[in-house]
């Protein structure tokens, strides 16, 4: 498809646009998987040690 | 009468974070669904339903993209406006998660509209850039968004950072009409906005109006997978707290005998 002698900038434009996006979508999705594995791993830790009512049963 | 407060009261459920989380995630995969079926027809549309300007020759296919993110750029910071309304006035336990998670989105989108309106300035004004009402007023509005990210990131207290966030936001909504109108008010170089009624033929209407659609519903996918995660880091902190407290030492020693 001819674009026309400005064709760099119809293409950049749209190309800005989708790194951008393309970018936005990768940040949330990444940055979700890992929030979620963080509190995984912290509810994994708690279960295993106990909560502090167990805690205070052992000590009496 | 009673349907409406039934209705109401199932909006005030969604406020849980715990029924939006759920909720959030059932509608997420069909929202991005229907976004993307957006964008691809609007692509189709943009490229090959519709012709060339008879001034700006195949250049007018920038404005499928740039429209939209300046409609958009707009759109964003009123909503964040709404939900700092939301939060300061009705304490609504989302809104702040709201405002927050639609903030660095806002200045992507802004930042595509000036990008896009420079690459469509230099070969319609032979120029990238000028300083005149409509670009100075919306890269204002850009600096407005990094000021809101950059105060809420600075302050430990997020209570306090969340308040003074929220009324920066308001007090940023001035800038609105400022952009909206400053075409009218002003002899500016941009030309007058592209309205849903404006004088467009429906060859340039149908494609830019479904290309707004689609970067519209994108918009909604972003923040609702950007309130979960908000919500999420909110419940790792709280826990990250909860933890450390547990495994605190016991201030109470036995004396020694």
């Amino acid at each position: 498809m001819d674009l026309g002698p400005y064709a760099a900038y119809i293409v950049a434009s749209y190309g800005v646009a989708a790194l951008v996006l393309l970018g936005a979508a990768g940040w949330l999705y990444l940055g979700g998987r890992r929030l979620a594995r963080e509190l995984a791993e912290i509810e994994r830790r708690g279960a295993r040690s106990g909560n502090g009512a167990d805690l205070h049963e052992r000590e009496n | 009468m009673l349907a409406r407060f039934s209705m109401f009261a199932r909006l005030q459920k969604l406020a849980n974070p715990s029924v939006f989380m759920r909720v959030s995630a059932a509608v997420l995969p069909w929202v991005a669904a229907l976004a993307a079926l957006l964008l691809v027809y609007g692509v189709h549309l943009a490229f090959f339903a519709s012709p060339p300007d008879y001034q700006q020759g195949e250049t007018v296919r920038i404005m499928y993209i740039h429209v939209p993110f300046a409609w958009l750029s707009l759109m964003v910071y009123a909503l964040i406006a709404a939900s700092s309304f939301g939060f300061l006035v009705f304490r609504h336990p989302l809104a702040d998660v709201s405002a927050k998670a639609a903030a660095p989105l806002g200045a992507a989108f802004t930042a595509i509209a000036l990008i896009t309106g420079s690459l469509w300035g230099k070969p319609m004004w032979g120029t990238y850039w000028v300083w005149d009402a409509r670009l100075t007023s919306v890269l204002m509005l850009f600096f407005l968004y990094l000021g809101l990210i950059a105060l809420r990131s600075s302050l430990e207290d997020e209570a306090l950072a969340a308040k003074l966030t929220a009324v920066l936001a308001l007090l940023g909504v001035a800038l609105l009409p400022v952009i909206k109108f400053s075409v009218e008010w002003w002899n500016t170089l941009h030309q007058p906005s592209t309205g849903f009624t404006a004088t467009v033929h429906p060859s340039f209407r149908a494609p830019l109006l479904v290309m707004a659609a689609g970067f519209t519903v994108l918009f909604v996918a972003f923040h609702l997978k950007a309130m979960q995660n908000e919500i999420l880091r909110r419940k790792v902190k709280s826990a990250l707290l909860a933890e450390a407290a547990r495994s605190e030492p016991s201030g109470f020693h036995l004396p020694a005998e």
